[in-house]
């Protein structure tokens, strides 16, 4: 307000005070753009000074040890099973929840109708929502005596390819690991799709609705085409969170250093399951072991949402 | 409708005799949810006359025999191609009631399970001097323990958030802004856990700090800025370029265009998105379980010894492994849901009252 009583007679007197407020106001803002750099920079570099100074003292191979005994003199650990684990739960949940969720995604940008298009999407964002911990309760206390049956049944037909092979007992295995990491990750990879699928160009599905193709010919030709690279990077998104996720693998995984040769044996563990699991028990260089398993998982879901967000980037230069 | 009108129109332009014959035949519109109800009924049937032991086989072989069948049914009586539309809309279908059935399951559960135990006592009382096989005690010193932990967290990661967000919008040029954006869009995808270690290895075991509830905001606040930093650009983008301009042109300098006119016309989505990151990180237990350590009684003070926190309580119920303990894992369970909706509720509300309105 003060400015418009100092304008009129030629150079304006306010001018230094406001440049030293621009100064200060940039410079407090670059500055919270460059503490997120260093933070990001520091947790790999705290991640990795820890990591290696449990590495020194490891007896067993990092990578191919299958024990986890790194509090016992002389320690011994390895990641093996960890990573293997960590893998097929989550390859799993991204074969289960990626066709569901792109049809879900289609259902409600497509095929359901309009009034309910809106209040759907609306539920699949509120169910992004629910915290992991709840999923896990869910899936320990429901999903687990719930999926025997279906074991029995799979065990029955399919137990001769080996991987489908079930002793009974409780179903604390990856398979349902990666099932219930499916639901988790459902939400984000419907949503991320949705989106896509919407901004399909309305010219070429009503292009081709004129040339009489059928719905479904509509979309196979116009709409999936279109929306390839953003169901892909989708479909990354959601694969990180099923590698980072804790808390549900924690509460359902009956966890043991084996790998099982079939994905219906009880048993195995992910990183961020151990790390939760054995932190209680844990000392310094058990903790640090730990560290050292948090550096792996933090590597790997770096990879993966870098790679998302190379072909979301890459995407957008090509439309824009 | 739209099908049934287009469908005769392609039909008359192709044959130029208008023979009411050549008309292709089509299913009557009740024939798919018909179907739908046989499907279920003879999943139902084939689940008890085999004795099979799940629901959820007897939900996927009805949706088997829904599927085969309407692909079936549609290629016998309106040709291949509307078979396969028929047999696209009918999976489509599948999908979605493949997701809403575990959802509304967990819902269900949580809900029906939970009120069992939960009254005020429940939300007054802590576990202080409770057994876990008993039944009784409650989640107060858990609610403190979320509410501590998650306020301290937004105060130190919403401001760095929105100035990080007010530099990539107004001022962000160059490799500096570029790389900023690309690693907030990597952080968004840091696993908690991994959050928690870092704060572990250079608060706990490099500084050597205690445990604390305020360990687990700085955890917390790191998973939060990146979300603070996404959501608040998308706002700052939409105030229209005018408004900026129409400042510049009166003499305001820079810094007072942001504060006073930017800030204000985007305030009502900046608002939602610190609400919704703030339901995201309130349901986060993993970093708890390393930096917060858990504990039965009240403290009330976030700067020094143990607390819990409602996930983390979740998770110690659950671990408990008897029925007094499920009970009250599944009623914290509802109180934390509770007060995820609810913050979700209201971000939505703000953000649908003071939507900013789209300048161009």
């Amino acid at each position: 307000m003060e400015i418009t009583s100092a304008t009129p007679p030629g150079p304006p007197p306010p001018r230094k005070t406001s440049r030293a407020g621009d100064r200060i106001f940039l410079g407090l803002s670059r500055g919270s753009g460059i503490l997120l750099l260093v933070i990001m920079a520091a947790i790999a570099v705290f991640l990795t000074v820890r990591a290696t100074s449990a590495l020194s003292k490891n007896e067993g191979d990092f990578f191919t040890t299958f024990e986890w005994a790194a509090n016992s003199t002389p320690p011994k650990f390895g990641i093996a099973v960890l990573a293997f684990g960590t893998v097929v739960s989550s390859l799993i949940a991204m074969l289960i929840a990626v066709p569901v969720a792109i049809g879900i995604a289609l259902f409600i940008s497509h095929y359901a109708p309009r009034k309910l298009a809106a209040p759907l999407s609306y539920v699949i964002d509120l169910l992004a929502a629910v915290p992991s911990i709840v999923y896990g309760l869910w899936g320990a206390l429901f999903l687990v005596p719930h999926l025997g049956g279906l074991y029995t049944w799979l065990n029955d037909y399919f137990g001769w390819t080996g991987i489908f092979a079930y002793q009974g007992g409780a179903a604390r295995s990856l398979f349902t690991i990666g099932i219930l990491l499916a639901i988790m990750i459902l939400p984000i990879v419907t949503s991320v799709s949705r989106e896509v699928f919407l901004q399909a160009p309305k010219m070429h599905e009503e292009a081709a609705l004129a040339l009489g193709a059928t719905r479904w010919e509509v979309i196979r030709m116009s709409v999936l085409p279109f929306g390839r690279s953003g169901v892909i990077s989708a479909s990354m998104l959601g694969l990180g969170r099923a590698l980072g996720e804790t808390m549900a693998v924690a509460t359902v995984l009956s966890p043991s250093f084996t790998i099982g040769k079939s994905l219906l044996d009880p048993g195995g563990g992910t990183f961020a399951q151990n790390i939760a699991s054995s932190f209680k028990e844990s000392g310094e260089i058990g903790k640090d072991a730990l560290i050292a398993s948090g550096l792996v998982l933090f590597v790997l879901t770096l990879l993966v949402n870098g790679a998302a967000r190379l072909i979301i980037a890459r995407r957008k230069e090509y439309t824009a | 409708m739209s099908d049934v009108t287009m469908d005769s129109t392609v039909v008359a332009d192709s044959t130029p005799l208008p023979s009411y014959t050549l008309r292709q035949p089509r299913l009557p519109r009740w024939a798919p949810a018909a179907l739908a109800a046989a499907a279920v009924a003879i999943g139902v049937g084939i689940g008890l006359g085999a004795g099979l032991g799940s629901r959820i086989q007897w939900g996927l072989i009805a949706a088997v025999v829904f599927v085969a069948g309407m692909f079936a049914l549609a290629a016998r009586v309106e040709g291949l191609r509307q078979a396969k539309d028929r047999l696209a809309t009918s999976m489509v279908w599948v999908c979605f009631l493949l997701a809403v059935v575990p959802l509304v399951s967990l819902i269900w559960e949580t809900v029906s399970r939970g009120a069992k135990v939960l009254d005020g006592n429940f939300l007054s009382h802590s576990m202080a001097g409770v057994l876990t096989i008993q039944p009784g005690g409650g989640v107060y010193h858990a609610v403190i323990g979320t509410l501590e932990q998650v306020g301290i967290a937004t105060a130190i990661a919403a401001p760095i958030g929105l100035l990080t967000a007010i530099y990539l919008v107004e001022y962000g040029r160059g490799k500096l802004a570029k790389a900023v954006t690309f690693f907030v869009d990597v952080m968004t995808g840091i696993p908690s856990i991994v959050a928690g270690l870092f704060v572990l290895s250079f608060w706990i075991l490099m500084m050597d700090n205690g445990y604390s509830g305020f360990a687990g905001s700085m955890a917390l606040a790191i998973l939060m800025m990146p979300v603070v930093v996404r959501s608040t650009e998308e706002m700052l983008k939409l105030v229209p370029n005018e408004l900026r301009e129409a400042s510049y042109a009166l003499g305001v300098p820079k810094w007072r265009t942001i504060l006073k006119v930017v800030l204000p016309t985007a305030i009502g989505g900046i608002a939602t998105g610190v609400m919704l990151s703030v339901a995201r990180i309130a349901g986060e237990s993993a970093p708890i379980v390393l930096l917060v350590f858990g504990s039965q009684v009240i403290n009330n003070n976030p700067f020094e010894g143990a607390q819990s926190s409602l996930p983390y309580y979740i998770y110690e119920q659950w671990a408990a492994g008897n029925e007094a303990s499920y009970d009250r894992a599944w009623a914290a369970a509802l109180v934390l849901i509770a007060f995820v909706m609810i913050l979700n509720l209201v971000a939505r509300g703000i953000a649908r009252w003071k939507a900013p309105k789209a300048g161009r």
